[in-house]
This record gives C-alpha cells, structure tokens and sequence, in this order.
C-alpha cells in the first residue's frame, strides 16, 4: 500500500515539473498556498464524521433488516426483500437530494445539511449491508445453533453471543469496503452544500481557477483517508484472527 | 412417546415410533445408516418437530410453544456427533455461557460448576484453550462437560464417537461410561456395541424409521428376534 501512495505521489510530482501545472496555489512555504491548504483540509473533519456516522447507523439498520430475512415466515422475509430492493435501486445522489428537499416537506420538520447527507448515505448503504449480515449469518454452520439450543439460549442470546461474534468476524473485510465506499460517496453530500472535502475543493476552484492542482490535492485526500481505513481494517481482522485463535 | 411420525418433505423418516425410556434407563438405538436413529433422539428436544404423534417428558406433552421449550431446557441436554463447540469462545466460556445466561448464575458460580465438570471429563487444565487449540476427544469431552453444566435430567448422544479418531474414541467412551454409572437418564445413538453391551439396559433397534426390536441389553445380543436385526449385528460386530 505504501508503494501504491509513493508512485502516485511519485507520478503527481514529475508531472508537476511540466509548465502546465501551477502548485503555487496550495504552496505550503507561501502565506497563500498555506491558507489555502488549510481551507482544503478543513473539510476533513466533516467527511470523516459524516461517513463514520452514515455507516455506524446503516450498519444497526441492515442488521435490523437482515435478521427478518433469515426468518421462516413469509411476511418478515418479504419486508427484508421489499427493503434490500427498494433502496438498493435508489441512486445516491437522488437518495440526498430526496431526503434534503423532499423529507422535510412530506414530514414538516427541518432536517440540516449534516443530518440529511447520514440519512442519505445510512439508508442507501444499509440495503447492502442487509446482504452483507444476511449471507455472514447463514454462513454460520447450523450445528451452532442446535448446540446453543441445548444449553438453554433463546433467540437473542444466541445472536448476540454465538451467531453475530463468528459472522462478524466473517463478513469484517466486506464491512471494510463499506466504510471505503462511504468514505467516497460522502463527496456527493457537497451537492447540498455540506462543508466537506469535495465542497471545499470546489469553492477553492471557483475562486483560485487552478482545477487540476486542486482536484489532484482532493484525490489525495481521499487515497490517504482509504489508505488508512484499510490499514484500521487488516489490524482489525489481524487481531480478531489472534484473539480467537482458529 | 408415542406413534410419532416425521416427514421430511415426502421422505418418511419417523414412522409411528414409540418408546418409554424411565429415569435412569440407559438406552442405546442403533441400527443402519437412514433408519431414522438421529431424526428420534432430534425429535425428543425438538431440533426436529414432529409431525405427528406425542412426545412426554417428564409428565409435559411437547407442543411447539414455550413451556414445552422450557421443559427441553431444564430436562434435556445433547451431545452431537460433530461437537459443536462454540469456537470463538474459551473452553470454560463454552461451559458457563448457558449457565449465566439461562440459568441466572453468577460467574464465580458458573466457572466453579464449569471447572467441576471439567475436572469430571478428566481436561480442567484446558480451560482457557479455544476449542480449535484441543484435540478431537477433548472437544467432545468439553461438548459433554458443556452439556452437564446445565444439569439435564436426560443426555442424549448423537453418534458422539463417529467423527473421532480411533485412538480418542475410548476416552469419550470412559467418559460416557462414568456417566452412566452416576445415574444419568441416556438416550445414545451409536455404534459402539462394546459400550452398548456394557451401560445400556434396553437396545433399540432401528431400520426404515421404525424401531423394529426394543429389548433388554443382554437378549438382544444373545437372541435378537428379527432377521435385520442379526444381520445387522453380525455385520458390525468384530468377527
């Protein structure tokens, strides 16, 4: 991964050599370029929280939506595939723009540009993390549950304390990706104006008129961000595998 | 129970089965591969539901509701053929789990009856290992200590040494033993006629989903009625 980053930035430099390019607008040694740089990244802060909020919350909502699925009867197996379909086939951005524009209207309440942008991102991801759980839970072998039956354990206990801690472990590098994806797609939130990195970028652009250097800065934002959510994942899953020893 | 029956789609596995077993009786059901063996001591706790007939224990006719899932849980304890052990968890969290969760024990409690347990199937020095860490043997004696820990009135063995080396099948059976000598009301499905001979009182005799010999120990080995059932038995024991 660090090879991955070194050549980027590698690459981004030797082009930078060529007369095109006019790094002066994020220049850290000018009182300009640092300012401006400054304005760059102040819109991490946001993307971070947005994206960790939007997928701590679809994460509890596909739980909820994938534990029907794995019932017997037809009606809660129904509002599991009802669900996972419905949203899954809502693209996100209209997924924001709906919930920004239309929700506060359909419920008369006033929702802000934060809390619209987790809502969105929470509800279009947790349709794929209702399949994410669905298929790590049926993965656990059957016999698991017959054991827990025989010591006495009724539905939750059985969940919380012998399904969902082996289907976890299972499904942790798919959560991974979902917290990648969210990283990316919480750029769509500047649309409606929310002050993170893809909007700070944009207003730097219109005002400085230098996109390539600007945009190349927010493409590195993101590589760095996912760069070390990557790296949380594997220490992750590196010392689950230690602690549970298989 | 009596005349239960169990479908599985078309398939008949259980046809019209039934059998007393008193407390205290020690009982081994055997018979060839698909005679239904499994699906009848399954049905007694009701991994399987039967489809027919009546299942009583312990003076409560099992239906499909809680009380009769309470009734499963203060009475019936299991042992499965391929462990089952809980692999994320210590070898003494697989033992106290039930106890604290559906028992309402304290954890000092649980882990001193867990350790009991475990010094009874002979490995307590094993307590902290996770069961991937144990050998085949000991994760079935763990599975029968696990088993104990919620104190059942009723064990029931489902082919416990099947999937075992041979070199580990007698310290589970030492241990099977032991329990049938302290008074344990067992219903084992296996293959192991040395064991059988020795602990059970009755033999049933299973083929087709029916029980087609249910006698004492020592006339089915020296007398067996029916002609499956000789063939049978002269085809597993040692010639």
């Amino acid at each position: 991964m660090t090879r991955v980053l070194f050549i980027t930035l590698m690459a981004v430099l030797l082009s930078a050599c060529s007369s095109d390019w006019g790094w002066y607008v994020v220049n850290p040694t000018t009182p300009k370029g640092m300012t401006n740089l400054k304005f760059l990244l102040s819109g991490l802060g946001y993307t971070v929280l947005l994206s960790v909020t939007a997928i701590v919350i679809s994460i509890i909502i596909g739980l909820l939506v994938a534990l029907p699925g794995l019932s017997k009867n037809r009606l809660l197996k129904g509002f599991n595939r009802t669900y996972v379909e419905l949203v899954r086939a809502v693209p996100i951005l209209v997924m924001i723009l709906w919930v920004y524009y239309g929700l506060p209207q359909l419920l008369s309440v006033t929702i802000t540009v934060f809390w619209a942008g987790v809502i969105a991102l929470a509800l279009s991801d947790s349709a794929f993390e209702a399949e994410i759980f669905r298929a790590g839970i049926q993965s656990i072998d059957k016999g698991q549950y017959e054991a827990s039956h025989t010591v006495a354990l009724g539905y939750v206990d059985t969940m919380r304390f012998i399904i969902l801690p082996q289907a976890i472990k299972r499904i942790l590098p798919a959560l991974g990706n979902q917290l990648v994806y969210m990283l990316k797609m919480s750029s769509l939130v500047s649309v409606i104006g929310m002050q993170e990195l893809t909007r700070k970028a944009n207003e730097l652009v219109v005002t400085e008129y230098r996109p390539l250097e600007i945009y190349t800065i927010l493409l590195l934002e993101y590589l760095v961000l996912i760069l070390i959510v990557s790296a949380g994942v594997r220490w992750l899953e590196r010392r689950m595998e230690t602690d549970i020893a298989r | 129970m009596q005349s239960v029956s169990k479908f599985f789609g078309s398939f008949q596995a259980l046809n019209s089965v039934s059998i007393d077993v008193r407390l205290g009786e020690r009982v081994v059901v055997c018979g060839p591969s698909g005679s239904g063996k499994s699906t009848l001591i399954r049905c007694i706790n009701q991994l399987e539901k039967h489809d027919e007939g009546s299942i009583t224990i312990d003076g409560h006719p099992l239906q499909h509701n809680k009380k009769s899932l309470q009734v499963i849980h203060d009475n019936i304890g299991m042992v499965f053929q391929q462990f089952n052990l809980f692999p994320h968890l210590s070898v003494l969290d697989n033992l106290t789990l039930g106890p604290i969760r559906s028992r309402g024990m304290s954890k000092k409690q649980a882990n001193e009856l867990a350790m009991q347990y475990l010094e009874r199937v002979r490995i307590p020095e094993q307590a902290a290992k996770y069961p991937s860490q144990l050998s085949g043997g000991q994760q079935q004696r763990v599975a029968i200590a696990r088993s104990l820990c919620m104190e059942p009135k009723i064990m029931l063995f489902d082919e416990p040494t099947s999937a075992l080396d041979p070199e580990m099948i007698n310290e589970v059976l030492d241990v099977m033993v032991e329990l049938a000598e302290s008074g344990m009301t067992m219903i084992c499905v296996t293959h192991e006629m040395g064991f059988a001979r020795r602990v059970a009182d009755t033999m049933v005799f299973m083929d087709h989903g029916q029980i087609i010999e249910n006698t004492n120990t020592a006339k089915f080995f020296d007398s067996p009625e029916s002609e499956r059932c000789q063939e049978f038995l002269q085809q597993i024991l040692p010639h």
